[in-house]
C-alpha cells in the first residue's frame, strides 16, 4: 500500500500545503511518495525529499507541466497511479482543477476535502458551507483525494532523505495554452499561512477603505482577507475572499472588521485559534462565534487600534 | 456555436441546514430550494454570449428528481432554448453525473459547456473537471472572464494569489467562478414564455450508464459548535485581552 501526493509549487519551491497533505498521506499509509511534475523544478523535488516521513519522489519535468494545465497533469497522475492506493493533493485551485480529471480517468469517486481520517476507508468531510460533516466511506479500490490544509498539521519539512526518482512521461493533450498569470506582488503572508489575519466585510463600504486595514496589518505581519461580500461588491479581488467558495484558513488570530458573520464566511475561518469581531451591529451573527467582539463604528476603532497596537 | 448548461437544483443559500436526527443525512424536509447559484452565473454567461451573436442555441440540462422541471424553467425564462431533464430519483455523485452528461454531449455535440465550479450543497467541485476526462475536451475552471472570438476561447481563472489566463481549443468545459458576472432576474413576461419552450423528460436508465454510487454515507453531524466569546467595550480592552489573555499579539 502506498500513497502518492501530488505536490503543491511554483516550480521554484515546494508549497507549504504539500507538507499538511503529507501528514494526511501518512494518516493513510507509512509509504509515503511525492510526484514533483513541472518544468525545471529539480530544486522544488529536492526540498520534497527532505520533507519527513517521505519514502520517494518522483520528479517529472517538461513545458508540458509548466503550467499545470489539468488536461495534462492529469493524464499523467492518471497513467502513474497504478502502483499507488491513494492519491492525495491539497484541496488549493490547483488541486482541485486536475484531481476530479484524475479521478473520472480511472473511474473513481473523489472524496473532496477531507477534514478527518477514520480509516483506510473512511473520512470526514464538511458540506453545506460547514454547516454538516459528512462521514463517508469509500467503496472504490483507489482512492483519491483532496485534503483541507487547515485540518491537517504541516510535517516537518526536513529530517526526511527521500530517492529522487525521474520519470520521463510526457503528455501533451495540445488543447489547452497557458496564456499569462497576474500574481498579486505583495509583502504580506499568504493568506492560507498568514499567523494573522484581518478581513473586511461588506462594512467597509468600498475598495479604497481597506488601506484602514493596511496599516494594521503591516503591525502585525498579517494578510488581508475579504467576505464574499466585500467581492461580490468589487471592493477587492477574488483571491482576497475568505469562505465557502474561497479560502479556508485556521491563523491563531482572526480579525472581522464590518463582517456580519453569513455561513458561508464562517465555513472559511471558524476553525481559527482566536476571532474577534469589530462590526457597529450588536446583533451580527459574527459576535456568536468570536472570542472578542467590539460593538463599534469601525472607521473610528481601526485607527485607534492601529495607533495603540 | 452550440451551448450546454448544466445545473443543479439545490437548498437555497440563505437556509441554514441541519443533520437529520438519525444522522442519516441532511433534513431537507420543508426547505426552500433554488437553482444552484453558481449555476445561474453559468447560464447568464451562456445567455451574454447568445446576446452578443456568439451562439445560436442554449440548452440548460440537469440530472435529478421531476421537481428539477422548475429549476428549468427558470434556466429557460433567464434565457435558455430548450432543457433536458435526466430524470433520476438516485441521488448520483459528481461521477455519474458526469458519466450522464457525457452521454447527453455524445447526442447534442455543443461546442461549449459551461457549468458552475461547485454546488453549494455537497460543495465538491468536480462535475465540470471529470466531464473534462471523460469527454477529452479541454477545460478552464473558475472563470472570471470569457472571451470567444470565433474558434478560439480565452478563458481568466481565479487561481490561488491571482489570476490565470488560457486559451483553449474548442469544443471547452467552462466552470464559472462569482466574479464572472451579475446574473439578471428573470422577467415575468419571460417566465410565462419559458412554460412554452421544450423541456424533454429522459429517464437516466434509458442512457444505459452506470451511476451507483461508490460512496457511503456513515452519517451526517453538526460540526463542532464555537462558543461566544465577550464583548469588549474599548479598544485598550480589546488589546489588553489579546495580549494578556489570548496572548496573540505582543
Amino acid at each position: 500500500m502506498t500513497a502518492l501526493v501530488v505536490a503543491e509549487h511554483n516550480n521554484q519551491e515546494l508549497k507549504p500545503v504539500t507538507l499538511n497533505t503529507v501528514t494526511a498521506a501518512l494518516g493513510l499509509d507509512q509509504d509515503v511518495h511525492i510526484l514533483v511534475a513541472g518544468n525545471t523544478c529539480s530544486a522544488v523535488a529536492e526540498e520534497a525529499a527532505k520533507v519527513s516521513g517521505v519514502a520517494k519522489v518522483l520528479l517529472v519535468e517538461s513545458g508540458a507541466y509548466e503550467n499545470f494545465l489539468a488536461e495534462n497533469i492529469a493524464t499523467l497522475v492518471s497513467n502513474i497511479s497504478g502502483d499507488y492506493d491513494f492519491i492525495l493533493a491539497p484541496t488549493t485551485t490547483n488541486g482541485k482543477n486536475v484531481m476530479p480529471r484524475v479521478a473520472a480517468l480511472q473511474d473513481v469517486s473523489q472524496i473532496s476535502d477531507i477534514s478527518a481520517i477514520e480509516s483506510s476507508d473512511t473520512f470526514q468531510r464538511p458540506i453545506y458551507a460547514g454547516n454538516c460533516i459528512a462521514t463517508v466511506k469509500s467503496n472504490d479500490s483507489k482512492k483519491i483525494i483532496t485534503v483541507r490544509n487547515t485540518a491537517f498539521d504541516a510535517a516537518d519539512a526536513s529530517g526526511g532523505s527521500a530517492e529522487i526518482i525521474t520519470l520521463e512521461e510526457i503528455n501533451d493533450a495540445g488543447i489547452s495554452k497557458f496564456v499569462k498569470e497576474e500574481i498579486a506582488e505583495s509583502d504580506r503572508p499568504e493568506l492560507t499561512a498568514a499567523d494573522v489575519i484581518i478581513s473586511g466585510g461588506r462594512g467597509m463600504q468600498n475598495g479604497d477603505n481597506f488601506s484602514i486595514l493596511e496599516g494594521i496589518a503591516d503591525k502585525l505581519g498579517a494578510a488581508i482577507g475579504a467576505s464574499r461580500a466585500a467581492v461580490d461588491s468589487g471592493f477587492v479581488p477574488n483571491d482576497y475572499q475568505v469562505g465557502q467558495t474561497g479560502k479556508i484558513v485556521a491563523p491563531d488570530l482572526y480579525i472581522t472588521v464590518g463582517i456580519s458573520g453569513a455561513i458561508q464566511h464562517l465555513a472559511g475561518m471558524k476553525d481559527s485559534k482566536v476571532i474577534v469581531a469589530i462590526n457597529k451591529d450588536e446583533d451580527a451573527p459574527i459576535f456568536q462565534v468570536a472570542d472578542y467582539g467590539l460593538v463599534a463604528d469601525l472607521f473610528e476603532a481601526m485607527p485607534e487600534l492601529e495607533s495603540k497596537i | 456555436m452550440k451551448i450546454l448548461v448544466p445545473i443543479k437544483r439545490v437548498v437555497d443559500y440563505n437556509v441554514k441546514v441541519r443533520p437529520k436526527s438519525d444522522e442519516t443525512g441532511v433534513d431537507l424536509n420543508n426547505v426552500k430550494m433554488a437553482m444552484n447559484p453558481f449555476c445561474e452565473i453559468a447560464v447568464e454567461e451562456a445567455v451574454r454570449l447568445k446576446e452578443a451573436g456568439k451562439a445560436e442555441e442554449i440548452i440548460a440540462v440537469t440530472i435529478g428528481a421531476s421537481s428539477s422541471q422548475e429549476q428549468l424553467r427558470t434556466a429557460l425564462a433567464l434565457g435558455a432554448d430548450r432543457a433536458i431533464l435526466v430524470e433520476t430519483e438516485v441521488e448520483a455523485e459528481p461521477l455519474g453525473i458526469s458519466k450522464l452528461l457525457k452521454s447527453i454531449v455524445d447526442k447534442e455535440s455543443p461546442d461549449l459547456i459551461i457549468l458552475g465550479k461547485q454546488a453549494i450543497d455537497g460543495d465538491n467541485n468536480q462535475t465540470g473537471q471529470m466531464l473534462g476526462a471523460l469527454t477529452g475536451f479541454s477545460q478552464a475552471t473558475f472563470a472570471s472572464e470569457v472571451n470567444l472570438e470565433g474558434d478560439s476561447l480565452s478563458v481568466t481563472r481565479e487561481i490561488d494569489g491571482g489570476l490565470q489566463t488560457l486559451d483553449i481549443n474548442l469544443p471547452a468545459i467552462v466552470t464559472t467562478d462569482l466574479r464572472l458576472n451579475e446574473p439578471r432576474y428573470a422577467s415575468l413576461p419571460n417566465i410565462m414564455k419559458a412554460k412554452s419552450k421544450p423541456l424533454d423528460v429522459i429517464p437516466a436508465a434509458d442512457l444505459g450508464v452506470d451511476i451507483s454510487p461508490r460512496l457511503e454515507t456513515i452519517k451526517v453531524t453538526l460540526p463542532a459548535e464555537r462558543e461566544a466569546g465577550v464583548i469588549v467595550e474599548t479598544v485598550d480592552e480589546l488589546i489588553d485581552k489579546l495580549k494578556n489573555e489570548a496572548k496573540v499579539i505582543s
